[in-house]
């Protein structure tokens, strides 16, 4: 008997295939299409790239070891709080009066390690919570957390939060006409806020090595073990997988993706401040991640791409869009504010923003309740039902 | 092979107390090493409890369970799992949503080395481990009959292939000692017979097999000696044909039938 086979072409590989020319291809893309004035939306790709990056590592906890995270927020907020304290001037005012400047490349690893680390002592207790008392606790988590800096302030600076963060250097640099400049080597480089191209080249390159080794995890013994314990534990652990490591080891990897992720957003953002991390942004990048397509990297990488965009780019941009519209249309009347309540289109639209959010979101939670880019797993879940698929009877083989 | 040769599991008078009720109380039977030992008793007599207590899944209230020479009352499961003892479940327990291949590499889990870094990195070391366990884990499909079943979901397996996928997993840690809890429920008179081949391709890789089975025929047919379990309590021990004839069996488990 021949195997039953999907011959089908595997959408991963063209779901990554198309991201990556994409990836590489969109500073240069922008800026012809913009005229040199795409820095805007080079610098806003890059802020997405750290979506993408939190999409990555939750996807390890809730997608791969089926364990309900509504706290990730605070990870990402100990990476970010980790990179300010040690590459500013901060930690003058704190009780150890001196300023660390630890260079960006290693506080980027020192900021993985803390993460991963508080990964697994949050991760600890809740080892014997499963499914929505699991979730309770990690919704906890994330709420001591931004709260526990902010009360910091010897630390932190509390509510003002850490600003004037160092930049990440290098050697040399390579410059070109896409930033307007010469073909050559810049030595000593420095990324600057105004350097969009040189952190959306940073986070590309993050996020292309975040997902070499997530992937090259999925495939592997602690990959297995993942799904194994998601699956069932207690035959999971019939099995010989000890759980409980298993489990921390989700937590702790998972939380390591917000680490570097928050040390590059800081650096970029050259401010930390407590209220960046709160519970609508774990909230957000769940939404990515079951929106994409739950356990499927490219489909949680497609999630975050794609919210962002709609968070940050459309939405905000869809009043003067309106607006616009109705001009072209010859309908002026509908952008003057009248009289009897009408505020004007685009105020209309700005008021409409988050029911828009959320029609988005419920239409494509309807269309695609598997998500956009599932695992062949969720899909089958969801489309088909027990035992349908032509399976031949056990012969005596 | 009437005389038992050493056991390779020894129960010494293990006792496990749910609260007020007492599931398994003061029992003590041998296994012994290379034989079918099979555990009867009428429905809710305390048989999974027990297999339960042997793979740490419960811990005994009182007792020794000794494995190999060791008492592991009160290990965790994948310890027991590690020791060499695999079971499988009365009512099937796979990971519905990875293949059966898959299924069957987790259960190669204890006996892999890679480390994090091997799987982050995916090193040489990782890559020629995780062939050898692809190719260790097609072998176990074979074993039981269901190699080209190998990349679909467990939970899309028809019932039978279900179990001997289970049996495949279990195979897959290496054990010394094989757990079957009521490998023949549901089965057709053809694969009950099907099974009892298995069971002996199973005793001819050297691996002990103590298994629950409430079919009579199975259980006569397969196993060298029985324990009679009744609410908690051994009432009988010996080979098949003793036990058979046993009163207190007879009327505690065979009643209406005899």
């Amino acid at each position: 008997m021949e195997l039953y086979r999907e011959n089908r072409r595997n959408p991963n590989a063209i779901a990554y295939a198309v991201m990556l020319i994409v990836g590489l291809t969109f500073p240069a893309v922008t800026q012809f299409v913009t005229g040199g004035n795409g820095d805007y939306l080079v610098s806003l790709a890059a802020d997405a790239g750290v979506y993408v990056l939190l999409a990555i590592g939750l996807n390890v906890v809730v997608g791969f070891a089926g364990l309900l995270d509504l706290g990730y927020a605070a990870f990402f907020a100990i990476g970010s709080y980790t990179y300010g304290m040690l590459a500013s001037q901060q930690l003058i005012s704190s009780p150890i009066h001196q300023a660390l400047h630890v260079p960006f490349w290693i506080a980027l690893v020192i900021g993985t390690f803390v993460a991963a680390g508080m990964g697994a002592l949050l991760g600890a207790p809740t080892l014997r919570l499963r499914g929505d008392y699991l979730a309770i606790v990690t919704l906890g988590f994330g709420e001591i957390v931004p709260r526990f800096f902010q009360n910091m302030k010897d630390w932190t600076s509390g509510v003002n939060g850490i600003s004037a963060l160092d930049v990440p250097t290098l050697p040399f640099w390579i410059t070109g006409p896409w930033v307007n400049m010469q073909l050559g080597l810049e030595q000593n480089f420095r990324f600057a806020t105004f350097n969009a191209t040189a952190w959306y080249v940073l986070i590309v390159i993050l996020i292309v090595a975040s997902v070499l080794g997530v992937n090259n995890l999925y495939g592997s013994r602690l990959g297995r073990a993942w799904m194994a314990v998601r699956e069932d534990e207690t035959a999971a652990a019939a099995m010989g997988v000890n759980t409980v490591n298993t489990k921390l080891l989700a937590f702790a990897i998972g939380a390591s993706f917000s680490g570097f992720a928050g040390a590059f957003y800081g650096a970029k953002l050259s401010l930390v401040s407590p209220d960046s991390f709160g519970f609508i942004v774990s909230i957000t990048i769940l939404s990515m991640v079951v929106l994409g397509g739950m356990g499927n990297i490219p489909g949680a990488m497609i999630g975050a791409l794609l919210l962002y965009s709609v968070l940050y780019k459309f939405l905000p941009d869809a009043p003067n869009q309106a607006s616009a519209l109705a001009t072209s249309l010859g309908l002026d009347w509908l952008n003057t504010a009248s009289p009897d309540g009408w505020p004007g289109i685009a105020e209309f639209i700005n008021r409409l923003k988050f029911i828009i959010f959320g029609l988005i979101l419920v239409g494509i939670m309807l269309l695609r309740p598997q998500g956009l880019l599932p695992s062949r797993l969720r899909s089958q879940e969801l489309k088909r039902g027990v035992h349908d698929e032509p399976v031949t009877t056990g012969g005596t083989a | 092979m009437s005389d038992a040769p050493e056991p390779i599991l020894s129960l010494q008078g293990v006792i496990k107390r749910f609260g007020g009720l007492t599931a398994v109380d003061e029992v003590s039977f041998d296994v012994p090493k290379g034989q079918v030992f099979a555990l009867i008793g009428p429905n809710g007599a305390g048989k999974t409890t027990l297999f339960n207590c042997i793979t740490g899944m419960h811990v005994p209230t009182a007792g020794k369970v000794v494995f190999e020479g060791r008492d592991i009352a009160g290990s965790k499961p994948y310890v027991t799992a590690k020791l060499g003892i695999a079971r499988t479940f009365q009512n099937i327990r796979l990971f519905e949503y990875l293949s059966a291949l898959d299924n069957v590499k987790v259960g190669q889990h204890a006996r892999m080395k890679a480390k994090l870094w091997d799987a982050i990195l995916r090193t040489p070391f990782a890559r020629r481990e995780e062939r050898e366990v692809t190719e260790k884990a097609r072998e176990y499909l074979r074993f039981v009959g269901i190699e080209r079943h190998a990349d679909n979901y467990a939970r899309n397996l028809a019932y039978g292939q279900q179990r001997r996928l289970e049996i495949a997993r279990a195979l897959a840690t290496e054990p010394h000692l094989l757990l079957l809890d009521e490998p023949a429920a549901g089965f057709t008179p053809q694969e009950k017979v099907e099974l009892m081949a298995l069971v002996d391709k199973i005793i001819a890789r050297g691996i002990t097999v103590f298994l629950i089975e409430h079919d009579m025929k199975v259980v006569m047919e397969v196993s060298q000696s029985i324990v009679v379990l009744d609410h908690g309590e051994k009432i009988a021990e010996g080979p098949p044909a003793e036990v058979r004839n046993n009163p207190r069996v007879i009327e505690a488990y065979l009643g209406k039938s005899a």
